[in-house]
């Protein structure tokens, strides 16, 4: 396959096509509207469903429905709407049925505004519906990586009957780069022995999330935890760039990582020690490979699109080994390069301390810089 | 001489039904409207070919009752997780089970448009005027001045409005292809309910379009009242406010007989 110019959504929504989706059910919402219209375009021609829904919330229950057949099925959404699915995640969660989730995430709280953001990591790493469960989280920073990681989500949230997300924002849904799609696979029907299609020469079979004996509950709470911790040892991915040797290490996801990288190739051409590590599975973190660099770094820099949600998970993994300090810009906007580069330069002069509270002098030091 | 008359069966616990103790309480009329489903699903011979929802209310356990594949869905969602299911699996039998709190309460945007869609799907749903699995509470379907435990003072249309006709709101939809309401009061009445189900099986079963059947239904517990007592509490309070009848009948539906035995129903 040939690499073509192509748009973050648009590719997205073929790349699940060429996984051999079976099924989209969605709702308008920007900026993540091109993958339903891409659906809707593609879908019929190829004799496959695509269905408008009068909501999130149905659209992410009738994802829940057709997943309970075994078919491969998904939905996409932006901030708000993602909201709206919480409820269904969670019940997709407890029935253990696979299912993809795109969240091209936008400005918020609340309505906000359809620029690029980060502010879902929260709602969707650390689980936005009720209960005990874990979400696969991968967060691509390309609309290559948001080609591969579609097809790959598909793959994980089957062979671990769970939710699986690509967390993308409003600048990968929208930009336009090239990238290479793969090859079209054919759909073909799973019969996965837990799904239900018509009880004919078999016993009947009943998905439910509802365990009302609380000790069978439990049981299933193991079995999720079990099943997490399988994709704990096995499903951790990042990407470093010029780590070896780097005294300072930045750690962005999505298109924050992306900067940050501009950022850390014009301070290593000034000869500045620092580098990069871009975690693409936001669920499981890789909390492994970040404490080792916390040994290897003088300091760390944690840079994102919202006011410092992974901070706390990277807080937490390196443990006060290292000083952690905290670059982030909220509501839709994009960081330049040049303020994590100029964030970088900071850090390799000034003497160092452990912050007591690294978002609180983030703030102060954004304050003055608008004074 | 001696004639001797064969012995004919002619009651019977349907296939259709799983031996399992009813999580039902007595006297309430869930259990006849599961019978009927059950008896519809063995004169269709459908067991084998049926994917059932099941809601949040009562019947949150239908799927304990039958012996066909069953999901289980969140509260007011059963249309929309319905909806997923046939349309991957069009040639399968979907129904969802629904209470009126589950129907014309919190799901009342998905059963809407479910029928708006003309979704190939057939929906039992349970008026008894209250929320029974939480204890009586006011549901969209508890009549004005009735008291529940909600609406402690009865309820007061100014205040909490009035009741929602379900049977008749839907019937104005384009996509719905049959819609009913009948009453489990009597046994004439239960007959008149099971030709209901009936032709909405049928309905889904040659591709009408949505079909829907509201059965007036008893809660004796939480009406706080003897089995017989609700039955005629139900016949004099809910039969003046929800009246019985078809409200929609595509006429697609009168032209065809009544299909025999096991259903000839579109390959893949």
């Amino acid at each position: 396959m040939a690499r073509e110019l192509l748009k973050g959504n648009v590719a997205t929504a073929e790349a699940a096509i060429r996984a051999g989706v079976e099924a989209y059910f969605g709702y308008p919402i920007t900026p993540q509207t091109e993958l339903l219209e891409w659906f809707a375009l593609r879908m019929p021609e190829l004799g496959r469903t695509f269905l408008q829904a009068e909501s999130e919330l149905a659209a992410i229950n009738m994802v829940y429905g057709a997943a309970c057949t075994g078919a491969r099925v998904m939905t996409s959404s932006s901030s708000p709407g993602v909201s709206l699915m919480m409820e269904g995640i969670s019940y997709i969660a407890g029935t253990e049925v696979p299912v993809v989730l795109v969240d091209v995430m936008r400005g918020g709280p609340g309505l906000g505004n359809i620029a690029p953001a980060q502010g879902d990591y929260n709602q969707i790493v650390h689980g936005g519906g009720h209960g005990d469960y874990r979400p696969i989280v991968l967060a691509p920073a390309s609309v290559q990586e948001s080609i591969d990681l579609t097809v790959l989500a598909f793959d994980m949230a089957e062979k671990y009957r769970a939710i699986a997300i690509v967390l993308t924002d409003g600048s990968l849904g929208q930009m336009m780069e090239p990238a290479e799609l793969p090859p079209m696979q054919p759909v073909f029907r799973r019969t996965p022995s837990w799904a239900v299609s018509g009880a004919e020469d078999r016993d009947r079979r009943i998905l439910s999330s509802i365990y009302l004996n609380p000790e069978e509950e439990e049981v299933t709470n193991f079995r999720l935890l079990d099943r997490w911790n399988q994709i704990e040892a096995n499903e951790v991915r990042y990407k470093e760039y010029n780590i070896e040797g780097a005294e300072l290490v930045v750690v962005g996801f999505g298109t924050a990582g992306r900067v940050a990288l501009s950022a850390v190739r014009a301070a290593r051409a000034e000869g500045i020690p620092v580098g990069l590590i871009r975690p693409i599975s936001l669920s499981p973190f890789p909390s492994a490979r970040l404490r080792e660099l916390a040994d290897q770094a003088r300091s760390m820099l944690v840079v994102e699109m919202n006011s410092g949600q992974m901070l706390e998970d990277v807080l937490m993994v390196t443990g006060g080994k290292v000083p952690v300090e905290f670059y982030g810009r909220m509501g839709g906007v994009v960081p330049f390069p040049d303020e994590i580069h100029a964030e970088i330069k900071r850090l390799s002069f000034e003497p160092l301390s452990f912050s007591e509270n690294p978002r609180k002098s983030w703030m102060e030091r954004l304050a003055l810089a608008r004074n | 001489m001696v004639v001797e008359i064969p012995a004919e069966v002619v009651y019977q616990r349907p296939d259709a039904f799983t031996d399992t103790v009813t999580s039902y309480c007595p006297g309430c009329t869930h259990g006849v409207a599961h019978r009927l489903v059950a008896e519809i699903l063995d004169e269709m011979d459908l067991i084998e070919n049926t994917i059932g929802v099941a809601s949040v209310g009562c019947s949150v356990f239908a799927y304990n009752y039958f012996e066909c594949d069953f999901v289980e869905a969140a509260h007011g969602r059963a249309p929309a997780m319905a909806t997923g299911i046939k349309r991957v699996l069009p040639n399968r039998f979907v129904f969802t089970y629904q209470g009126d709190g589950d129907l014309a309460s919190i799901g009342m945007g998905e059963i809407v448009h479910a029928a708006a869609r003309g979704e190939n799907i057939t929906v039992i749903f349970i008026n008894n005027a209250n929320y029974g699995m939480t204890g009586g509470q006011m549901a969209p379907t508890t009549l004005p001045g009735q008291k529940t435990t909600s609406s402690p003072y009865g309820r007061d249309v100014e205040q909490m409005g009035f009741p929602i006709r379900m049977s008749e709101m839907l019937a104005t939809l384009d996509g719905v292809g049959y819609v009913a309401r009948r009453s489990l009061h009597d046994p004439k009445n239960i007959r008149l309910a099971k030709k209901s189900l009936r032709l909405a099986f049928e309905t889904q079963a040659r591709g009408i379009g949505f079909s829907l059947v509201e059965l007036l239904s008893t809660c004796p517990t939480n009406w706080g009242m003897k089995p017989v007592e609700s039955l005629h509490w139900l016949e004099e309070h809910m039969l003046p406010f929800f009246s019985l009848g078809e409200f929609k009948v595509n006429p697609a539906l009168s032209q065809t007989p009544i299909t025999r035995g096991r259903l000839a129903l579109d390959a893949d």
